[in-house]
């Protein structure tokens, strides 16, 4: 007797939980070859408005945590992803259409990742910081400090890796991120919020939705309440518009990149989503 | 008492059918029809699924900011805290002057000197685009102190300048069942409301519906402070949880409807506390117009008491204007 396949629902990560789109749309995701994946959540502009919601709520939480409890928690989606590695490399194989081999490359690739910006957490301040001379008794110190909330327009030619690389960096400093996953690869995006939900992530900090950039990032990209937007994924869109909308509210913004280097590991990505704040201390007075 | 109080009350004493005693009172609350639970709060449901857009979006959200009354009742109220509350109430969003400003300021009556002196000439009648002074008295939030105590409160926010003031109705004598101390205690207060020069501030009570446990009990409370001739009926206080719910003022929404019917006379409806977002706010105008008719959309017979509803508002108004979402370092921080 043949067992009924028990195909799986694919939400958005909104808030810590796994909503519909508000809209009740859904769009088909095909494999590589072309074959029936499953039914993936569109996100609607009212979705996008809901993440940054939950974003901001997040802030105070994450940014709050010390630098070194951060790293801890991402090195958490590590060891978590590393547990289900057969399901992501099943999940990109299908995606992409890639061999096994090559699937097992791109898991282990983004596990390694997610270990080498846990890393950073408690040291990327030490890099970019800096006291700076001063011309009598006390200190003028530098320091980074997490911008806010970050949106992310995923690279849309890689199902897992591009998405970690976009993702990691942005929370390293304690920023908040919503994230637009690949449209036509978005599986492995929401599996991995799976990983978030039941890792020590707080619900809020990372926000995914997937659906059409072209459609959600003009109003990412325009949100007031937005302090950062980063177009990695957004090379194929009217990316020079999205940073005219950003411009208008003094967003942060990265340009988009093209290629398997897209979003290759980099301080730069971490210190891109920081402010520097500079302060005076007194030295002792004795 | 002028001549329409003395009929007024004759009115009331005619509906009661007699004098305001607790047995008459009983008699009388005791055979209002019970309130539907569940009918209640599925119509207050149904209501609440209304899609408004665009258009009526943008009308919806110019009312609302000119029915709230900007509150703060807070313990640690200070005199500048509520010259920036009358700031905000007189221009709610600085960058847009098309923004209507709020029905009212809303403050515990020691503070009513402030928020004169800070409206200035602002100060005035909601319905011909003033704000007026709304003052919470009566030993608020919980109403426990003698009567001749709740009176001077009373008087003496009056005497500092407040326009309208909101009592509290004593739950615990309500729910003991003694009605006619509850009403003798409102046709008092409404006495000490009189100014000297003969008018009078407009009377506002607090039926504080979260202690009062049955839908039944809101309804009888409901008609007990309309036949004791308050000029608005106000859910809560703002410092009980559950304050203002949907059905609830929906329910207080039909007394005021049945009074109409009645009397030809209009009474208004404050819900309080609670309502936090535009969303929630648009629910409650078209319960409204719904329920009493688009008439009662006005700020003598419809307000919402609220602090924290007026930003959420700006940032919807200015999300209309712009085109994209704001966000609240767009608006102030109360």
């Amino acid at each position: 007797m043949t067992r009924l396949a028990v195909p799986k629902t694919y939400k958005l990560y909104i808030g810590g939980k796994f909503p519909r789109s508000e809209s009740g749309r859904v769009y088909e995701v095909a494999s590589a070859s072309g074959s029936f994946l499953a039914n993936a959540a569109q996100a609607s502009r009212k979705d996008a408005r809901d993440a940054v919601a939950a974003a901001r709520a997040a802030v105070g939480g994450w940014s709050g945590t010390t630098a070194y409890n951060r790293g801890q928690v991402l090195y958490r989606i590590a060891e978590l992803l590393e547990g289900r590695r057969a399901q992501f490399v099943s999940e990109v194989a299908d995606a992409e259409g890639v061999t096994t081999a090559a699937a097992t490359a791109q898991v282990d690739t983004a596990i390694d990742r997610w270990v080498w910006y846990a890393g950073w957490a408690d040291k990327y301040a030490q890099v970019a910081g800096n006291g700076n001379p001063v011309a009598g008794p006390y200190f003028n110190i530098s320091v980074p400090e997490p911008t806010g909330v970050v949106a992310v327009i995923a690279p849309q030619d890689s199902s897992l890796l591009g998405f970690v690389s976009a993702l990691a960096p942005a929370l390293v400093a304690g920023n908040t991120v919503v994230i637009v996953a690949s449209q036509s690869m978005p599986l492995p995006a929401i599996s991995l919020s799976e990983v978030l939900a039941t890792s020590d992530v707080p619900g809020g900090v990372v926000n995914i939705l997937t659906g059409s950039p072209a459609e959600i990032a003009p109003w990412l990209a325009s949100h007031a309440d937005v302090n950062a937007i980063d177009l990695v994924g957004a090379g194929d869109l009217d990316w020079v518009a999205l940073q005219i909308d950003a411009a208008e509210t003094l967003k942060r913004v990265l340009a988009p990149e093209n290629g398997p280097d897209a979003a290759a590991p980099a301080l730069s990505r971490i210190t891109a989503f920081t402010e520097t704040k500079t302060v005076w201390h007194t030295k002792g007075l004795l | 008492m002028t001549l329409t109080q003395i009929v007024q009350g004759e009115r009331s004493l005619a509906v009661i059918g007699g004098e305001a005693t607790d047995a008459n009172l009983r008699r009388y609350l005791h055979g209002i029809p019970g309130v539907d639970a569940v009918g209640l709060e599925q119509r207050a449901a149904g209501l609440g699924t209304r899609s408004i857009k665009t258009t009526s979006k943008a009308w919806a959200l110019d009312r609302i900011i000119g029915l709230i009354d900007q509150t703060t009742l807070e313990g640690a109220d200070t005199p500048g805290k509520v010259r920036s509350l009358v700031a905000k109430a007189v221009t709610p969003d600085p960058a847009d002057p098309t923004c209507p400003s709020t029905a009212a300021v809303c403050v515990y009556g020691d503070m009513v000197p402030f928020a004169v002196e800070a409206l200035g000439s602002a100060r005035g009648d909601p319905e011909k685009g003033g704000v007026a002074v709304a003052a919470v008295a009566t030993a608020f939030p919980s109403g426990r102190a003698s009567l001749a105590v709740k009176l001077a409160d009373t008087a003496d926010a009056v005497a500092a300048g407040a326009d309208e003031i909101d009592m509290v109705i004593d739950r615990g004598a309500f729910l003991a069942g003694r009605y006619g101390m509850v009403y003798d205690e409102i046709v008092a207060v409404k006495e000490a409301c009189r100014r000297t020069d003969g008018t009078s501030a407009h009377l506002k009570v607090i039926l504080e519906t979260g202690e009062l446990n049955t839908y039944d009990n809101v309804r009888r409370a409901s008609w007990l402070g309309i036949l004791a001739g308050g000029d608005f009926i106000k859910t809560s206080t703002g410092k009980v949880a559950p304050a203002a719910t949907l059905p609830v003022t929906l329910l207080m929404l039909e007394v005021v409807r049945d009074w109409r019917r009645m009397t030809g006379e209009r009474v208004g409806v404050k819900p309080a506390g609670g309502i936090r977002s535009s969303k929630d706010a648009i629910k409650y105008l078209v319960t409204v117009a719904e329920t009493v008719g688009e008439e009662w959309l006005t700020p003598s017979l419809f307000r919402f008491g609220a602090s924290s509803l007026t930003n959420d508002v700006l940032l919807q108004r200015q999300k209309l204007a712009t085109g994209h979402y704001s966000g609240p370092d767009y608006v102030t921080i109360d």
